[in-house]
């Protein structure tokens, strides 16, 4: 066995130690399952072994799952249903086998069992597990658009009931060791060096070899499908899993088939049901996408996927921002965060210091949430040097420029700034912007070293959104690239590298979103269908709500600044007049409890439309049948996809992995598509392409298919397939 | 086409659906079985002349279970070659059973029967029950939300304010108040008695007379909860999303009240009529049942009622009375909305709000009801109808010969 190393002691108990070669953690191979069958095997010869404990030989982890990228590999060489069938229930009928092979099971679960891990350790008749400080346990498949198909979604809501299995899987929850002990999933928890001894002291004093499930006086904890305390949870259930996820995730509701249909049989016919519950998820295009962006590429890009090569790693030890505003101070709180020396530059002491005071409002909330000590949120805001002297900035390694948005005033600070910064300072030190509509090349204009400019946006709330867009110039060396990259690491961000253009990539491909929402508006759409409809897109939210939260003033000012860059060029929104004469008469959003919806100031009171929208555009669509909101749903994502089609074709990003992960992170893009990209793959890029036509003809040119999609239509081309450069390789 | 003929009605006074309710000790058979002996005794029946006893039951577990409809003949010492059925269209079965009755006579192949329902609410209460609510692969298809949430949602789109539901709710207790206090409801309502023959219950319980507006503006939307913590609200928008928000307006006080009842209705040909010796009361003209949008559940009950219309070559100006099932405000009030009617022909009498809606006997009580008002007032035509869950409704025109 190569992943698998059994041992029997002298009182005939088999300790078999799971230690995949190669991997950091143990996950679920295809080796794995043949070492499982060899294993059983023994157990059935062996009548020396009297009782088995299952554990890992990998310190820290027991298993974290199935084996993703075998999965992913099998997809992209293109499964068949039946294979797909046969592989979901390979896993499932070993384990079944372990849990009836009729000599005591017990795991000793010495690290994070997750997925598959978790399952392997449901089907032992015992369960003991380490309350090291890294433990956890849990099933989270949803969360890469599948669900527990290993055996999980029916052995869980057997142990701890209906309501406790749906409520965990469907959440995908993870669970700390006293939590895991209190839900019942396992039987006892022990100091991390104690696992083994405690399982074979079950082993020993009980040893009991057969499934609580497959007593004959077996009840499923809080009554099954039809059991009236049972029914009542899958009656709430189906409408909260439709309240969270819109049915846009065919996991969710394929988990809730298989639990539903799979407790109403027994055991071995319920795995069966499981089985071909999974295959069809795994069939789904979400599937598909989520485990590529979620699980591949977030990870890869999250650590640098995207860096130039051959640039040595930097670390930034000072960076200056300039703004201590809302985004600046942002910056600055997540620089100091990482430890990174931060100087925060104003006009004068005053505005400086008020940004370093939204540092230190965030760093309160965060001891009062247990989450830092006082001791260390002191030391974090003690890196902060608020200040109006560009002096300061000599010796940082990078100035973050976050002033307002406007091009005069950043082209003076950057003179500005630079003086000091390229005085004796680091070496090679680089500037970025947080500018989010001025093309960087015009801005380089104004900096004396343009190979070291670079664009660095990030999104608002700085503490919480995880996406930075690395924007070349048009003179911008790898090395900057490079180093901002190695920056935004540093500050636990994911960086997603994007060419030069008007609203870069994220905005760009954002703002046609909330623009389609102004122009169903002026077409007299029901402003309650426009937003419910963008809702069940699986946008975050509808687009009028959206722009409430974005703010009325800020999107107008964008929208009269880029009216005046682009002059002729500029094509009104329907609706951005309105939207103008509301910011006038002092309706800005959600800021000042006024916008497209009315505030109230009652907490937990909800927000009402404002019936002064009807007044602008009269209403002359209530209603619409089912048809008629996929249209609604089809605009507002097409919109958005077309246009990072058209992103593309300019060169504007270049990377499929980025561009999804960069439109979930920037904007939370329908995740359950696996990001922009993804989205328009999974429709086929032919029939993309028909639809566009269609919608073309019916709204406008803003759905119009730029002529890559035409000839990646013509090729049978998918953007993964034509611009992911890590698959060409790999092939 | 022969015709059908209604010759006879009787219920039972509907007892409180709780533990504390007049009826709870009655079991449902024992209930099915007093109004089936009632109906036979008031005509002398003898009831070798009937060919079944068809009996509605929306609940049919347990001691309600099986085949309530035979198991009560058999009980009640019907002639032992009268066979029953149970049959369930939820809160139509009552009329609904009238209506397979009346079609079995009219096609000439039966010549009478008993038509009718019981539902002892207290001692089987409406619980989750089958794969419509339960299983994911239909209730997410369907949009499933309970019809508390479907009667907030009429009240929603078609803009019903609490006011407006609880104005309507007074009016129903205020008319049924007012028809018992006159007698209206005499001559078809029997006393159900124990196994001494002592009288449990002989007035309908559930009336709450005296019912204001302001009371009812205190109670608690029964809603309110499920639809914004259970996710059914998102449900109804997910399937209306013109609506910004679920109003939920429905109370105890302004739906139909849950109480024990059973009621049955004598149905036949002209040669039975001649057979047992009895006139008939109305002939039943035309009937129709139909399925409605399954999420909003309710609407039915108005194209239902023009479904018989149509089929009856009438109009709605053609119908002197209407009898629609309060099972909320929002859906008598959407009714009359829907045919543009006058609330001074409809339910006359006060309905389910104000007395109770026994689910499956309610079809068979009201359709008495409006048959006795009609008589009373010397008027010829009602038209009765109901809506029923997983969006149906059923509707029956009966005129006076």
């Amino acid at each position: 066995m190569k992943t698998i190393n059994l041992t029997v002691d002298a009182e005939g108990i088999g300790l078999a130690a799971i230690d995949v070669p190669g991997r950091p953690m143990n996950v679920l191979t295809p080796e794995f399952n043949e070492d499982l069958a060899a294993l059983l095997q023994r157990l059935a010869d062996d009548s020396g072994i009297r009782g088995l404990i299952l554990t890992s030989g990998k310190p820290g982890a027991f298993v974290a799952g199935a084996d993703i990228k075998d999965m992913v590999k099998r997809f992209d060489a293109g499964i068949s249903a039946a294979e797909g069938a046969a592989m979901s229930q390979a896993l499932s009928q070993l384990l079944r086998r372990l849990e009836t092979c009729g000599k005591p099971v017990a795991v000793a679960i010495n690290g994070l069992a997750l997925g598959g891990g978790l399952e392997v350790s449901l089907a032992c008749h015992y369960r003991v597990l380490s309350n090291g400080p890294k433990v956890q346990v849990g099933l989270p498949e949803v969360k890469i658009g599948l669900f527990p198909g290993g055996g999980g979604s029916q052995r869980l809501p057997r142990l701890i009931g209906v309501q406790a299995a749906l409520m965990a899987m469907s959440e995908g929850k993870s669970f700390k060791p006293a939590e895991a002990l209190a839900a019942g999933i396992v039987d006892e928890v022990v100091d991390d060096d104690k696992v083994v001894e405690a399982a074979k002291t079950w082993i020993k004093t009980k040893g009991d070899p057969v499934a609580r499930w497959d007593k004959k006086d077996y009840k499923i904890p809080g009554g099954g499908s039809y059991h009236p305390a049972g029914a009542q949870i899958f009656m709430m259930g189906n409408a909260l899993i439709r309240k969270q996820s819109y049915g846009n995730y065919p996991a969710v509701l394929n988990l809730m088939h298989s639990v539903y249909e799979g407790l109403q049989v027994p055991f071995d016919t319920a795995i069966k049901i499981e089985s071909r519950f999974f295959c069809k998820t795994l069939a789904t295009p979400q599937a598909k996408a989520m485990i590529r962006t979620f699980f591949m590429s977030m990870q890869a890009i999250g650590k640098g996927s995207g860096r130039p090569a051959g640039v040595p790693k930097t670390d930034v030890t000072q960076v200056a921002v300039i703004g201590a505003g809302m985004m600046g101070a942002g910056i600055a709180y997540v620089s100091a965060l990482a430890g990174i020396k931060t100087i925060l530059l104003d006009r004068d002491q005053a505005a400086a210091d008020k940004g370093k005071a939204h540092c230190e409002d965030l760093l309160k909330k965060s001891v009062s949430r247990g989450k830092m000590t006082q001791d260390k949120a002191q030391g974090i805001l003690d890196l902060i040097t608020a200040t109006p002297d560009y002096a300061a900035i000599t010796g940082s390694d990078l100035v973050v420029e976050a002033v307002f948005e406007n091009t005069d005033l950043k082209e003076q600070v950057t003179k500005q700034a630079e003086a000091p910064l390229y005085a004796n300072g680091k070496d090679a030190p680089i500037f970025g912007t947080n500018t989010s509509t001025i093309p960087i090349s015009l801005l380089a204009g104004a900096s004396s070293h343009a190979e070291n400019y670079i664009g660095i946006h990030f999104f608002s709330p700085v503490d919480k959104m995880m996406l930075v867009e690395i924007i070349r110039g048009e003179k911008t060396s790898d090395a900057t690239v490079a180093k901002a990259i190695d920056y935004a690491l540093k500050i636990k961000k994911t960086p997603v590298v994007v060419n030069d253009s008007r609203f870069f990539f994220a905005n760009r491909c954002f703002i046609p979103f909330t623009a389609e929402g102004m122009i169903m508006w002026s077409e007299g759409v029901a402003p309650a269908l426009i937003d419910n409809a963008g809702r069940m897109t699986g946008m975050p939210r509808g687009p009028l709500e959206m722009m409430d939260d974005v703010a009325l003033d800020l999107l107008t000012k964008i929208t009269s600044e880029t009216a005046k860059a682009m002059g002729d060029a500029y094509q009104p929104i329907p609706g951005e007049k309105e939207v103008a004469q509301m910011v006038a008469d002092g309706r800005l959003g959600r800021k000042n409890g006024k916008g497209f919806y009315d505030y109230p100031e009652a907490k937990g009171a909800p927000k009402t439309l404002w019936s002064g929208t009807l007044d602008m555009f009269p209403v002359t669509q209530a209603e619409a049948s089912p048809a008629e909101v996929e249209e609604l749903k089809k605009r507002l994502l097409y919109v958005q996809a077309v246009t990072a089609a058209r992103c593309f074709e300019e060169g504007v990003i270049t990377n499929p992995r980025e561009a999804d992960v960069g439109s979930i992170l920037g904007w939370g893009f329908a995740p359950w598509s696996g990001g922009i990209i993804s989205l328009m793959d999974s429709i086929g890029i032919a029939k993309f392409v028909e639809e566009l036509d269609r919608m073309t003809k019916r709204y406008g040119d803003r759905f119009a298919p730029p002529q890559l999609l035409r000839d990646m239509a013509a090729r049978g081309e998918t953007f993964y397939g034509r611009f992911d450069k890590k698959a060409a390789k790999a092939a | 086409m022969a015709e059908a003929f209604i010759y006879d009605h009787v219920r039972t006074p509907r007892g409180k659906g709780r533990a504390d309710g007049a009826l709870h000790e009655i079991t449902p058979v024992q209930l099915a079985t007093q109004t089936l002996g009632a109906i036979r005794d008031r005509s002398n029946l003898d009831t070798a002349l009937l060919d079944d006893v068809i009996f509605g039951t929306a609940m049919p577990f347990g001691e309600q279970g099986s085949n309530l409809g035979r198991t009560a003949a058999v009980n009640a010492d019907y002639a032992q070659e009268v066979p029953g059925l149970q049959l369930n269209r939820f809160c139509a079965s009552g009329l609904e059973a009238v209506n397979l009755a009346a079609a079995q006579v009219a096609g000439g192949f039966i010549d009478a029967a008993v038509a009718g329902g019981v539902e002892s609410m207290s001692r089987i209460p409406m619980m989750i029950d089958g794969p419509w609510v339960a299983d994911p692969q239909v209730s997410w298809k369907a949009y499933y939300a309970p019809q508390g949430i479907s009667a907030d949602l009429i009240a929603t789109l078609d803009g019903y304010s609490r006011t407006d539901v609880d104005a309507f709710a007074v009016q129903s207790q205020v008319r049924a108040a007012h028809a018992w206090e006159q007698g209206y409801f005499n001559k078809s309502v029997f006393p159900v008695r124990d196994v001494i023959g002592e009288v449990v219950l002989a007035r309908d319980e559930h009336i709450r007379p005296g019912t204001t507006v302001e009371a009812l503006g205190t109670l608690k939307a029964s809603f309110a909860q499920m639809g914004e913590k259970g996710g059914f609200d998102t449900v109804a928008t997910q399937r209306y999303p013109q609506v910004e928000r679920i109003n939920h307006v429905h109370t105890g006080g302004n739906s139909s009240g849950i109480v024990d009842g059973s009621a049955a209705v004598l149905v036949g040909g002209a040669a039975f009529g001649k057979s047992a010796g009895l006139k008939a009361r109305a002939r039943v003209r035309a009937y129709a049942s139909i399925g409605s949008e399954p999420t909003i559940m309710l609407t039915g009950p108005g194209a239902c009622a023009r479904k018989a219309l149509k089929r009856a070559g009438m109009t709605p100006a053609d119908i002197d009375l209407w009898e629609i099932n309060e099972a909320f405000a929002s859906v008598v009030l959407r009714f009359q909305r829907d045919l543009d009617l006058s609330p001074e022909v409809v339910n006359v009498n006060g309905g389910a709000i104000a007395m109770g809606h026994p689910l499956s006997a309610t079809g068979a009580m009201i359709l008495g009801t409006v048959l006795d008002e009609l008589e009373r007032r010397n008027l010829n035509t009602a038209l009765i109808t109901l809506c029923a869950a997983i969006g149906m409704a059923t509707a029956t025109i009966i005129e006076r010969v």
